[in-house]
């Protein structure tokens, strides 16, 4: 690991004035990824400026019924939250579907956004990597792929990276239309958290739209009245404790047997959580029908492009979806 | 850079210079030849390394001992009380829950953390009702629950019974 200075602050704000002043410094959270990064030769930071217990570690109520959640609320607090449980399981279920206990108790929800790739050409440094070295190339693009992405990838050129985002936490935040607060240097800000993650584009260092210094400070869940009917599905290679191959957070409302209102998003599948737009256009007004689900995924997945090893992603996402519709419309 | 800090290790508090870089891990071993807690794969993976911090179980590996401050660290060493065993330890033995011994100090913090975790009711991922009251510690709960511990000796199968014991005793099955 590389040495680095250890810096801690009285304030957010003091924060982020500290990290504003040290182009290649980083915040530490709970270092659940950050550390191990570090000790990979990944992550190379000067500076660590330890933010951890800076932030709210509270899930506050909203007055119009949705909850304000701190940056350092640990994944497993929040996950065990009984209001999360009632309200929101689909985000309990995904915090619960990530990683191990002893992970869940140190990591905090504003790192948990902001975890990298776990790409093994990202992690190696001995390979190319686009992402952790701009213009090395994609070692991924030709070699072992099979955990990679179908949608939004960026397949040739100086931007080729087919990285996924590795957070089950963030696919259901992104359903549930989550909201980012951020303090940077020039003040607060709002960020939907469909505009916190990016596609590779023609710059796949980047993650995310967040701008050097800028910390989360909370999140905010709006109120959604039928997310208390919501379920979170991963499809993993093994019973527990490993990322998703592809996971399912969906929310349905449903009345006569229409589907009045939706929300559907997907991992494991994309640089992004990825919201599918495009299969929530398809199902509002329509029955709630197994066929109806399964066309809708199946327009969403008509822009897949798989690569050599991971075609059997799109089949395993189009039944995870019509599975998961089917389980929270009924 | 050397920084100096004070961990509260199983009771005890030790001054100490550490380089910034050192994990709560290499400070444990290291450092207080506390060598309780392994270091297996040395990334979170394994949990040979779990210890408590202010009661909750973590990878000590992952953790910088410079951001640790006045917490209380315990080991597995540390769960014994008055040169007694902890409740854990004895039903480890008595089921036969461990066959090197290296990954078991880590095995045996997180299920105190397991217990702690299911007496606050925290749901898992293989809890069927997310809105019950309270949990009950089924041998499919232990098992989801202690699989952030990876021991390759083949010892899962008695792990299971000897925290399911423990469990009984503690009523939270």
């Amino acid at each position: 690991m590389r040495e680095f200075r250890y810096e801690r602050a009285d304030d957010p704000a003091a924060a982020v004035a500290l990290l504003a002043a040290e182009p290649s410094g980083a915040f530490l959270g709970g270092g659940t990824n950050l550390v191990d990064l570090m000790k990979l030769g990944v992550a190379t930071p000067d500076v660590l400026v330890d933010v951890r217990t800076l932030t709210s570690a509270e899930v506050t109520d909203l007055p119009d019924g949705g909850l304000r959640i701190g940056a350092a609320v640990p994944n497993a607090d929040l996950a065990a939250d009984r209001r999360v449980r009632e309200r929101f399981p689909v985000l309990a279920q995904a915090l619960l579907a990530g990683a191990s206990g002893q992970l869940r108790n140190r990591a905090t929800t504003g790192g948990n956004l902001l975890q990298r790739t776990r790409c093994t050409y990202f992690t190696d440094v001995t390979r190319p990597c686009n992402k952790r070295e701009p213009g090395s190339g994609c070692g991924a693009l030709e070699g072992v792929h099979r955990n990679h992405a179908i949608l939004g990838q960026t397949l040739d050129g100086p931007g080729a990276c087919i990285a996924t985002h590795p957070s089950d936490m963030a696919v259901a935040l992104v359903a549930l239309d989550a909201v980012v607060q951020v303090l940077g240097p020039e003040g607060e800000r709002a960020v939907p958290i469909a505009e916190l993650h990016r596609l590779p584009g023609d710059d796949p260092s980047r993650d995310t739209t967040l701008r050097h210094g800028e910390l989360i400070s909370a999140i905010e869940l709006p109120p959604l009245p039928f997310a208390a009917r919501s379920r979170y599905r991963k499809a993993r290679d093994r019973a527990s404790f490993a990322f998703a191959l592809v996971s399912v957070a969906a929310a349905v409302d449903v009345a006569d047997g229409v589907v009045r209102d939706v929300r559907l998003a997907l991992g494991g599948v994309a640089h992004r959580p990825w919201r599918a737009t495009t299969a929530e256009e398809a199902l509002r007004g329509r029955p709630a029908t197994e066929e109806s689900f399964a066309a809708a995924a199946d327009a969403e997945l008509a822009a897949a492009t798989p690569l050599r090893d991971n075609g059997f992603k799109v089949p395993l996402a189009r039944n995870l979806v019509v599975r998961t519709l089917l389980e929270v419309a009924r | 850079m050397d920084t100096e800090i004070t961990l509260r290790v199983d009771g005890a508090a030790r001054s100490l210079t550490v380089d910034t870089r050192t994990t709560l891990l290499d400070a444990l071993r290291e450092r207080l030849r506390n060598t309780s807690p392994k270091k297996g794969c040395d990334h979170g993976q394994c949990g040979a390394c779990t210890v408590l911090l202010d009661g909750r179980r973590v990878n000590s590996c992952l953790v910088l001992a410079v951001t640790v401050g006045d917490a209380e660290v315990i080991t597995s060493d540390g769960l014994a009380t008055d040169d007694r065993p902890h409740p854990l330890h004895d039903s480890f033995v008595e089921h036969d829950g461990f066959q090197c011994g290296y990954c078991t100090p880590g095995q045996v913090c997180s299920a105190a953390g397991v217990l702690a975790e299911a007496r606050a009711g925290w749901p898992s991922h293989v809890t069927e009702d997310l809105t019950a009251e309270g949990v009950t510690l089924t041998d499919a709960e232990i098992r989801e629950r202690m699989s952030g511990n990876l021991c390759r000796c083949a010892a899962y199968a008695n792990i299971v019974p000897a925290v399911a014991a423990v469990a009984e005793k503690e009523g939270v099955r």
